[in-house]
């Protein structure tokens, strides 16, 4: 798709895909990009940070687990776009304001699939754990979350992905990352950077997953020994 | 904060909801949207994933189709559909500008939620009530409509729930592109520093995205009676894995 001019992007010419383009926004794509993984990696932190309490309160009173189910479908339910202006009053258009907001949604994801992963742990286990003498504290990191860490990465698979998504909506409030490239690609009808910065946007999303899924692998090499049998 | 004074005084002026411009019938124009985008979907995923998941083939797409459209960001699609010569943002009938490229997108992006739900609905039928069935002498197709459908009914519809919230939530990003919807009253109140305006738009899009989740609950229960009891343990037997069930925010 090699241009017949010397630019492939020019007032006559608007072609998807240009080299030229590459070279002569460098600066720009990198910036953009490195924005983009920034507030991604910061929003799942965070809701990682969050979801994690909660998941363990909610596991140990009942009543609190329907109530933290229900928040968070209710967040979840919210689009992004009413997310995001509904921030603003609290913390300005800020990149805050997008990374607050994106691990909200994240958080969401990440308590369900903590519940779930807990639930997925058997109880005869627990429970020689427990005649062994294992502690409440030592039973958690030594027992609960290792067997539950499957569940609690496919939800941090999905939770990651979807955040990578996420971020160019915070081109409305001008920290978008790759989405402040599309949206400007969109106003100034560049076909170049819009698709540029869209393939970027899966690319991204396609090799945070891949990290995970490896992290995973070293995480739990059990798992791995079982697939192979 | 002056902010919410200025969201209060937008929302409480009648003129706000009135007229071309107006909340009320932007809101109308979403829920067309919504709607249409839902069907169109529905038509086309629906017997697609029914009918594999009556074959049990293409397991591995009907799967990894939510995967897929969860890495595809709605925003770049859009802005895709809208910069290309075709759909561009020419004027679609009732669904404004830009309302071609708009259905396609929401169409496309309501599509995986309703295929997995539905694929894994009809492949989670027992199999001994489907070799009963075949015991029985039942044909293929009176498999489908009376053994298999039934029971997969109740995951076909939460999929189809899914969609809808998605697909609302996805009518409100077309207005990044300047397309139709209520989100056009949070980016133009974006756009114009009228910050009181934008979260108004946002309060108004996020209830109407509260009321749809419950109508939608509501009506779930009344399709599908005697369910109350069954059907949260076939939801979180399938949220074991939260791929297939997790929708995308838009």
């Amino acid at each position: 798709m090699s241009a017949d001019g010397p630019t492939c992007y020019s007032r006559l010419t608007n072609e998807w895909i240009c080299k030229q383009y590459l070279e002569d926004f460098r600066p720009e794509i990198q910036h953009a990009t490195i924005e983009h993984l920034e507030i991604t990696a910061l929003s799942v932190l965070l809701g990682l940070v969050i979801a994690f309490p909660l998941a363990l309160l909610a596991r140990r009173f009942v009543r609190l687990e329907s109530l933290v189910v229900g928040v968070a479908t209710g967040i979840y339910t919210i689009p992004s776009l009413a997310l995001l202006p509904l921030m603003v009053p609290f913390t300005g258009l800020s990149k805050t304001t997008v990374v607050i907001a994106l691990a909200l949604y994240a958080l969401t994801i990440l308590v369900r699939s903590m519940l779930e992963g807990f639930r997925a742990v058997p109880d005869e286990v627990v429970e020689s754990a427990r005649g062994l003498g294992y502690g409440t504290g030592r039973l958690l990191v030594r027992i609960e979350l290792p067997l539950a860490l499957p569940v609690i990465m496919a939800g941090l698979r999905v939770a990651t992905v979807s955040t990578v998504a996420l971020t160019t909506i915070g081109s409305l409030v001008a920290y978008g990352g790759l989405g402040n490239l599309i949206k400007e690609g969109v106003t100034t009808n560049f076909r170049a950077e819009l698709f540029t910065a869209s393939v970027l946007c899966v690319v991204l999303a396609v090799a945070l997953d891949v990290v995970i899924v490896l992290t995973q692998r070293l995480l739990t090499p059990w798992t791995r020994r079982g697939a192979t049998a | 904060m002056i902010v919410f004074r200025d969201t209060w005084r937008y929302l409480t002026t009648w003129a706000n909801w009135t007229g071309d411009a107006g909340m009320l019938h932007l809101m109308q124009q979403q829920l067309l949207l919504t709607i249409t985008a839902l069907l169109m979907a529905s038509v086309v995923g629906l017997p697609l994933a029914l009918w594999l998941g009556h074959l049990g083939r293409g397991g591995f797409l009907a799967i990894n189709i939510t995967n897929i459209g969860r890495a595809i960001p709605t925003f770049a699609l859009l802005a895709l559909f809208v910069t290309a010569d075709f759909p561009g943002v020419r004027e679609f009938g009732p669904y404004g500008r830009a309302g071609l490229a708009t259905l396609l997108a929401l169409a496309l992006f309501a599509l995986p939620p309703i295929i997995t739900n539905s694929y894994v609905a009809v492949r989670e039928v027992p199999d001994d009530v489907k070799e009963a069935a075949v015991g029985m002498g039942m044909t293929g197709a009176q498999r489908f409509f009376r053994v298999e459908l039934p029971l997969a009914l109740p995951l076909i519809a939460s999929g189809v729930r899914l969609a809808l919230v998605q697909v609302w939530a996805t009518a409100t990003i077309a207005a990044l592109v300047a397309g139709p919807g209520l989100g056009r009253v949070i980016t133009d109140g974006f756009f114009r520093t009228n910050y009181g305006k934008g979260i108004a738009g946002a309060v108004v899009v996020g209830l109407v995205a509260l009321v749809l989740e419950l109508l939608a609950a509501t009506l779930q229960r009344l399709v599908t009676p005697g369910s109350n009891g069954s059907s949260p343990k076939r939801d979180s037997a399938l949220s074991a894995d939260p791929s297939t069930v997790a929708a995308d925010v838009g």
